[in-house]
């Protein structure tokens, strides 16, 4: 067990260790940061300056290790483009985002397990086969369209929720919420239903398919042979045994949530870290690039590497597999 | 004279093994199959005779006229009574004819992109699967650690760090190249996994050790040898990743991270026409985006579909 675990956390280390490689060659070697900041109008003087206060006169092995100490302190510099410290411009638009990616994940799962039990169970209904080809549809859409979409439905044909920005948003020092005022609240209804969409037809498929499976075992032909209710041999007895793939799904999906959420938030102009990355890759503003790269590959690896203790501490098959032979 | 008729057969005799073989006829049997395949062949030939098919060059600036600009379609111009089957855009082109264009870069991009990961996917998955050792620790391990990302951001990223490598005033000149290398790196570890699979199973059957046992190189076992022989997965894959690769292209054109506006993609297209989504030129948006999903379906629809012929196991 202790083997297992510390190995799983050296990969993720090792993992984060790549990544900052790339983040800090990055920095280093692409484009000229001097070029982007400076128009076309420029002084040698004024370069030779912004290249002292951004450091880059300094010697590779220097910069470097300024990289990993400020990387650990979370400190990436400051933006060639806003002239801020990116750790600042991260800190600002971290909450929107992740506030819809929290609401996006509650939907996906809640809204998923719960239809994937619905046409699980009534299997051949007109309901549930509605369901999946309206879901089938939903995979193959691209996320923008289904934003453009629903804006086009709900914004300007029947004018009930905004199309873009957060809405009223209250200041709580550190932290910025949309979920206190009646404009935030409808701001986050459009843009967490695009996001939340593709993982949710993932999690119903996947629910549908794993209850389909154990319904067919002799355990569930058993409790309904001594006559217990349909409730509880769908819930209590099936949907039970169906979890332990669907948190390992879920969980790596919560990852591609955070991911997917760039596009989100571009089409409705969501305030957030992907937008930001987005405008970075645009004005190839490197700091802010490569912070966010760290950030979500922080994300990931973490999320990862819960999954599979999870999945470990679940599933006593594993345990004796690793235990044995490795 | 006695030549021809010998050489006809031949060619009749390939497209009737075709016809009457089982592949063929699952084929003849699809509906799903047929339409896609015809919706699919429909498009990339109107996308490749674009220039002949398209009303208009709407990269002309000569054949452009700004009274002409929101043409809805099929109504005549207020002002020039010119008429456009699916209107004008805000500049005054006809966006049937930049639709034909658009579709063009998209399919360009997309069938790039998979070209260039299918060789690098193949390429490395042969060596890794052949040869073993580090070789294969290092080749699988950084597959993996890419796939813990979804391709599109690792797109994104090579797209954002191949940007920062390109002097500013080629920027738009190169972005469909840079678009091609990001979408196709971020996409060949499918390839790889699977070839590396099937070239573990096969370099252990009798036919690899005569090769080697004559004394062919290793390269020559790797390509003439192993390679045709796990090639049927690969081609399902390619079509799968076809589908993938034309979204993943449309997606960072509409981000604003591709194609750019003088070279518009179906992406860059649909995110011009969002803009006029609130002014009420809903074709601007409409049409780009029905040709888009036209095109994504009918790929995916086509993969799925030569999945499930070819190799069942796949599934």
């Amino acid at each position: 067990m202790l083997t297992f675990v510390l190995r799983r956390v050296f990969q993720s280390l090792i993992v984060l260790l790549v990544v900052g490689l790339v983040a800090f060659s990055m920095f280093r070697f692409v484009g000229d940061p001097i070029d982007n900041l400076l128009g076309q109008e420029r002084t040698q003087a004024d370069i030779e300056r912004l290249r002292t206060q951004l450091g880059l006169d300094q010697p590779f092995v220097v910069q470097y290790w300024r990289f990993l100490e400020g990387a650990v302190q979370g400190n990436f510099g400051v933006s060639y483009r806003q002239g801020r410290p990116v750790a600042e411009i991260i800190a600002e638009r971290l909450p929107a985002t992740l506030e819809l990616a929290l609401v996006s994940g509650i939907l996906a799962i809640g809204v998923g397990i719960a239809l994937g039990v619905f046409t699980a169970i009534r299997r051949d209904g007109w309901m549930a086969n509605t369901i999946m080809t309206v879901s089938l549809i939903g995979v193959s859409l691209p996320t923008f369209l289904i934003g453009i979409l629903l804006i086009y439905i709900f914004s300007v044909e029947l004018g009930w929720l905004p199309s873009f920005g957060r809405g009223e948003v209250v200041d709580l020092g550190w932290w910025t919420t949309g979920f206190l005022t009646p404009s935030g609240r409808q701001a986050l209804i459009l843009p967490a239903i695009t996001l939340g969409l593709y993982q949710m037809t993932l999690i119903m498929r996947l629910v549908r398919s794993e209850m389909l499976e154990v319904l067919r075992q002799d355990y569930i032909r058993f409790a309904r042979a001594r006559g217990l209710r349909e409730r509880t041999v769908n819930f209590r007895h099936a949907l039970k045994n169906t979890l332990v793939p669907v948190i390992t799904v879920t969980g790596l999906q919560l990852g591609s949530i955070i991911a997917f959420a760039i596009i989100t938030e571009t089409v409705f102009q969501w305030p957030g870290v992907g937008l930001l990355f987005i405008n970075a890759i645009q004005f190839v503003d490197i700091p802010v690039m490569a912070a966010y790269l760290m950030l979500i590959s922080v994300m990931f690896v973490g999320i990862n590497l819960i999954v599979d203790l999870a999945y470990f501490a679940i599933d006593p098959r594993l345990r004796a597999e690793n235990s044995g032979a490795k | 004279m006695a030549d021809i008729p010998a050489e006809k057969p031949r060619e009749a005799g390939a497209f009737a093994r075709f016809w009457d073989s089982d592949f063929g006829w699952k084929f003849r049997h699809s509906p799903v199959a047929l339409i896609s395949f015809g919706v699919v062949v429909l498009l990339v030939f109107s996308a490749v005779f674009a220039p002949l098919i398209a009303p208009y060059d709407p990269f002309d600036p000569a054949s452009l006229n700004l009274m002409n600009g929101f043409t809805a379609p099929m109504e005549p111009n207020a002002f020039t009574g010119d008429s456009f089957w699916l209107g004008t855009d805000d500049q005054g082109r006809d966006v049937f004819s930049t639709i034909l264009y658009g579709m063009r870069i998209s399919l360009f991009v997309g069938f790039a992109a998979v070209f260039l990961a299918m060789v690098l996917g193949v390429a490395l998955g042969l060596i890794a699967g052949y040869r073993g050792g580090w070789t294969e620790t290092i080749i699988m391990r950084v597959a993996d650690v890419q796939l813990t990302f979804p391709a599109i951001l690792v797109a994104m990223l090579i797209f954002g760090i191949a940007k920062g490598f390109t002097p500013v005033e080629y920027r738009d000149q190169m972005a469909i190249w840079v678009l091609i290398i990001a979408i196709g790196l971020s996409d060949w570890v499918q390839f790889a996994r699977v070839v590396r699979g099937a070239t573990l199973v096969e370099k252990n059957k009798d036919y690899v050790q005569a090769a080697r046992l004559i004394g062919r190189s290793q390269f020559s076992i790797m390509l003439r040898h192993i390679l045709p022989n796990v090639l049927s997965p690969v081609l399902v894959i390619a079509t799968i990743s076809l589908a993938l690769a034309i979204i993943a292209e449309a997606t960072l054109s509409f981000l604003g991270v591709g194609a750019p506006p003088t070279q518009p993609s179906l992406g860059t297209l649909i995110r011009i026409g969002q803009g006029f989504l609130f002014s009420g030129e809903w074709w601007i948006l409409f049409f780009p985006a029905a040709t888009l999903l036209a095109l994504a379906l009918s790929v995916n629809l086509l993969g799925d579909w030569l999945r499930d012929a070819l190799n069942p196991r796949l599934k």
